[in-house]
Order: C-alpha cells, then sequence, then structure tokens
C-alpha cells in the first residue's frame, strides 16, 4: 500500500499570525515538504493544478519535474490534472517528458476542476465538464498508446500523422487515477479503462464516498479488469496532528473556523465525524485510517494525507509530516495485517513495465 | 394505495400562522385523498427545526443526516404542500434555502399546492409572483388554487364563495385530483443504474 501528501498549493493569510507568505515562499515551501516526505519515508507526492487565485500549482510538471530532480524515490502525481481545460496532447506531451526525467516515478490524477471561469478561459464552458474529461482523456490514452495518431472530435482541432513526443518511458504509458467528489460517470470512466479511482474523502461525508467507491468496482468487475477488490482505490484524508488530542483540536481550530472550504459551515466536529478530517493524536489518525477500510470496500492502494493548506504555517506543516511518517510506519504494518494476497498494489512504472514485457 | 403528502411551513415564530394554515390545508387534503379511496400519511416540516442545517448545506454542499431525512420525505412524497410567510414581498429566506437545498429533480412531475400567510391582504400575488415560477422552474405541477391568508381571513365566516375556508378546499381538490391520476413517485439512482461509458464516449 502506498501513502503519500497531496494539496492544492493555496496562498492564503496564517489566520493566527496574520502573517501572509508570498507565492514564492510557499512554492519553496512546497519543495521542502516534497523532499521531507521522501526522507520521512512516504511513497507519492501529489500537487493539483489550479489557474486562479489564491493557488499558485498553475504548472505541474515543471514543480515536479524540480521535485524529480531533488528526490530518488518518491512517487510524483497530481491532485488533479485538469483533463477538461487542458488540451490533452499538452498533457501527453507535458507527463511524457516529466516521466523520462523522473525515471519513471510519475503517475497522475484526472480531475475536472470545478471553478467556473477557469473554462471560459481557456476556451472552454464548465457545462461540457463531463463530455470534455471523456473525450480528452480518451485522445490522451490513444497518443501515449499509437506511434501514429489520427483523430477528431468535438472539443480540439483534429489530428492528422500526429505523433507525441517524447513517448512515454519504456513504452509504458503513466498509470492513470480519476478523481471526483461527486459525479458517478468519472467513477464508471475510471472503471471502463481499468484505471485507479482516488476520492479525497474530504468535503463530501463518507456515505457519499462509499456510494462512489462502491460504483467504481462494481463497474470494473463489470468492465472484465477483475474482481471489485481487486479495483485500484484511493483516498484522501487531511491530517492535523498533535501529541495530545485536545492541543490538536485547540491548534486547529482557527485553521478550521477561517478556511474557504470549511469556515462558518458545520462545525469542527461535526465535519470531523462525517469526512476523513482526522484532528487528534497520532493513534487517533491511525484508528480512524484503518477505519476507511469499511467504507472503502475493503483494502485498498493509496492512501494521500493532506497537510498543507488553510493558512496552516511551513514550521508546522514540516511537523506534520514528520509525524506522518512515524504514522505511516504504523499504518504499513496494520494494513498489512489480514490483507487478502490477491488484493494489488497501486501500479507502478516497473510493475506496468513488467506487465507489458509478459504480454509481449 | 397509500399516498403520502409533504407539508413545509417556514413560519418563524410558535404558533405560527403560516403553521396554522399548512395544517388546514393538509388536514384538507387527506379529506380529500381519502375521498378518492386513498390512505394517506401528513409529514410535517418546520423548517425553523432545520435553521441551522439549512445554512450549514448550502456552506458544506452536503445536507446534514437530519436534514438528508427531509430531502428524503419530500422527494419521496406523492404531493407537496408550501407554506411561507411573506417577507419584504417575497418568500422568506428559510423558505428559499430550502428550494436551493433540494435536489433539482426532486419535485419533477410532483403535484404542489403553494400558500402563504402575509400581514396584509394586498401581498396575494406573491403567490403568483414569487413562489408559482420557482417550483415551475422545477418541474414541480403547481395546481391552479394558491392560497394566501390575510389576517382578516382568519376572523370571517365560511359562506362566501371567496372566503379562506372555500379556497383551502378548492386547493385542496385540486391537489387530491393531480395526485390521484399519478403513480407513486420513483426515483432513479445514477449509482444503481449508471450510464454505461460507450454512451458517455458517443454522447454528443
Amino acid at each position: 500500500m502506498q501513502f503519500g501528501i497531496f494539496g492544492v498549493g493555496d496562498v492564503v493569510r496564517d489566520p493566527v499570525t496574520g502573517r501572509m507568505p508570498s507565492e514564492h515562499e510557499r512554492i519553496k515551501a512546497v519543495l521542502e515538504y516534497a523532499k521531507l516526505a521522501e526522507d520521512v519515508g512516504l511513497d507519492v507526492f501529489a500537487i493539483g493544478e489550479h489557474h486562479n487565485p489564491p493557488f499558485f500549482p498553475s504548472s505541474p510538471t515543471t514543480l515536479l519535474g524540480h521535485v524529480a530532480a531533488r528526490t530518488d524515490r518518491i512517487v510524483l502525481s497530481t491532485s488533479t490534472t485538469l483533463i477538461t481545460t487542458n488540451d490533452p496532447v499538452k498533457i501527453a506531451e507535458d507527463y511524457a517528458m516529466l516521466q523520462h526525467l523522473a525515471d519513471g516515478r510519475v503517475d497522475l490524477m484526472m480531475g475536472r476542476g470545478n471553478t467556473g471561469p477557469v473554462y471560459p478561459w481557456f476556451g472552454q464552458d464548465i457545462r461540457n465538464g463531463i463530455a470534455l474529461a471523456v473525450e480528452n482523456y480518451d485522445l490522451l490514452r490513444r497518443l501515449w498508446r499509437e506511434e501514429v495518431v489520427d483523430w477528431q472530435g468535438k472539443f480540439r482541432t483534429p489530428l492528422q500523422s500526429f505523433t507525441s513526443t517524447p513517448r512515454p518511458l519504456d513504452g509504458v504509458p503513466p498509470f492513470v487515477w480519476h478523481g471526483s467528489i461527486r459525479s458517478p460517470e468519472i467513477a464508471e470512466q475510471a472503471a471502463y479503462y481499468g484505471d485507479g479511482f482516488l476520492h479525497n474523502n474530504l468535503l463530501w461525508p463518507k456515505e457519499h464516498v462509499q456510494r462512489m467507491v462502491g460504483l467504481y468496482r462494481r463497474r470494473f468487475e463489470h468492465y472484465g479488469h477483475g474482481p471489485a477488490d481487486q479495483a485500484i482505490v484511493g483516498l484522501g484524508a487531511q491530517v492535523f496532528m498533535r501529541k495530545n488530542s485536545q492541543d490538536a483540536l485547540r491548534d486547529f481550530h482557527p485553521y478550521f473556523d477561517n478556511s474557504a472550504a470549511y469556515g462558518h459551515g458545520p462545525s469542527l466536529e461535526e465535519t470531523m465525524k462525517r469526512t476523513a478530517l482526522l484532528v487528534g493524536s497520532p493513534q487517533e489518525v491511525i484508528d480512524r485510517t484503518l477505519a476507511f477500510r469499511e467504507y472503502a470496500g475493503g483494502d485498498y492502494q493509496r492512501q494521500l494525507f493532506n497537510v498543507d493548506g488553510i493558512g496552516v504555517p511551513r514550521k508546522t506543516v514540516l511537523e506534520q509530516i514528520e509525524m506522518l511518517g512515524e504514522v505511516v510506519q504504523v499504518l504499513r504494518k496494520e494494513f498489512a495485517v489480514g490483507r487478502p494476497a490477491h488484493v494489488p498494489d497501486a501500479p507502478t512504472h516497473a510493475s506496468l513495465k513488467a506487465a507489458a514485457t509478459e504480454g509481449k | 394505495m397509500r399516498r403520502t403528502i409533504a407539508v413545509v411551513s417556514a413560519g418563524l415564530r410558535q404558533p405560527s400562522s403560516t403553521r396554522m394554515l399548512a395544517d388546514r390545508l393538509a388536514d384538507a387534503a387527506r379529506r380529500e385523498l381519502e375521498q378518492l379511496g386513498a390512505e394517506v400519511d401528513v409529514e410535517v416540516i418546520e423548517l425553523r427545526d432545520h435553521a441551522h442545517d439549512l445554512v450549514n448545506n448550502l456552506l458544506a454542499g452536503y445536507p446534514s443526516e437530519e436534514l438528508k431525512r427531509v430531502h428524503e420525505t419530500v422527494a419521496g412524497a406523492d404531493a407537496l404542500i408550501a407554506v411561507t410567510p411573506t417577507f419584504s414581498a417575497s418568500f422568506n429566506g428559510f423558505f428559499k434555502m430550502f428550494v436551493e437545498v433540494l435536489d433539482d429533480t426532486a419535485l419533477v412531475d410532483k403535484p404542489v399546492l403553494v400558500a402563504a400567510t402575509g400581514g396584509t391582504g394586498r401581498h396575494s400575488l406573491v403567490l403568483e409572483h414569487a413562489l408559482r415560477p420557482v417550483f415551475t422552474y422545477l418541474h414541480a405541477v403547481v395546481v391552479p388554487t394558491a392560497v394566501f391568508a390575510a389576517p382578516e381571513d382568519w376572523g370571517a365566516g365560511d359562506t362566501a364563495e371567496s372566503s379562506l375556508v372555500h379556497r383551502i378546499d378548492r386547493a385542496a381538490g385540486e391537489l387530491a385530483r393531480e395526485v390521484d391520476r399519478r403513480d407513486k413517485p420513483t426515483h432513479t439512482d445514477p449509482f444503481d443504474n449508471p450510464t454505461p461509458f460507450a454512451h458517455l464516449l458517443g454522447a454528443e
């Protein structure tokens, strides 16, 4: 099982100190988090993509390329890559390039993006969100798998005799996850291709996560990729830890209460009860995380934690990653207990390459 | 057949004349439906009890467990009686919040009776200008008679054709007939029957 951190790179004021970090500070801090994540033994670092303030990551492959050069082991991923407003040709090129730079330590997660104006800024219409995700991703897959592509669709210029370069490393395209909070169509898409499905497990209650993951697993089996319990499932969570749970709650409250995503709605306690927002002692975080299996249809493949955002300062985020390193050591052991042998690990470049060689 | 009428009252105080009107309408609708041979359950929803949950639903995007049950009651009902006080020439904020957090398919083809209370009869067209368009937008079937109760209506007799009692009975009769000619509402769950991907791939 893989463990990692994911974030969206927001640049917001620390509500406790009132201090506003610069974009430059935030970008540099996130690079530090990625390096520390590898050093404490995490497996995955993922960053989102946005094209509007207060978020800085408009150019994820530039950032991940830099992280690739400074790390040796950690898998670089996205949370998410906008399959709707990006040209799929550019995604094919950029991520194949990153794959070469990182010697295969790359996968990515497709998402639609829910910021209305971003669509028209990139010449699209949010009402076509699902249709864009479907058409663009289908083209992206072909660009990575077919040397020469002739293609015609609804949303971009047709292609005749197009070859996307560089070709995927070792002829093995990066593994793809699909992320969606609410749309059954995206769970269906992930199942159809036998790709991974990751639910961020945040913002909507766990009963809903259960339905999304349940649909994905059921349809994965329907499309003949294997039994439902072999589908490739990822979950998110948000974590804030202190040695004692009371201290964690006290220290996290101002960030929660003032956050754009959470503030002034359901209380911290209610949100913790219903979603994977984990605020407490390391042991509480371990217990809650292990219980995700109860609604994720059993054992799963990837667990990502959000530790960076909503104004939490750099020093605290670094502490959280350090603690997460220790928590994950326990989680690895505990998740391995009773895990059926037929439940696969998340695909990596090495495993996909081996499978491709075997297939030939 | 067993029928359920959901009754939503957006009155703020207790006792509330809005609730009083809602109860009169519910009783009349029950009687009319029973005359058509139905067994009737009435589920009354006081929005005041869900005030904070409504705000939280708007902000978080999902309902509390209790409010979710309210959503399910409304979506599963055979008919809806929706009653609001008139605030600043329209429905009150509570009432609109409730409509906003409903699933946008919850009221499709559902018979709806709209009613309102107000400080003066001069507000009565709030029903036609504010409530009816909202429910029409949601593809509900709003019965022709909408019922407005002004303060003086509670002290008027029931003999005149235009009296509150007659208007209630007329509206309830219209609602009962709309319910009677429909099957029970069905709910298609996209998680039970997902759109096959081949269809999405070929979809225009």
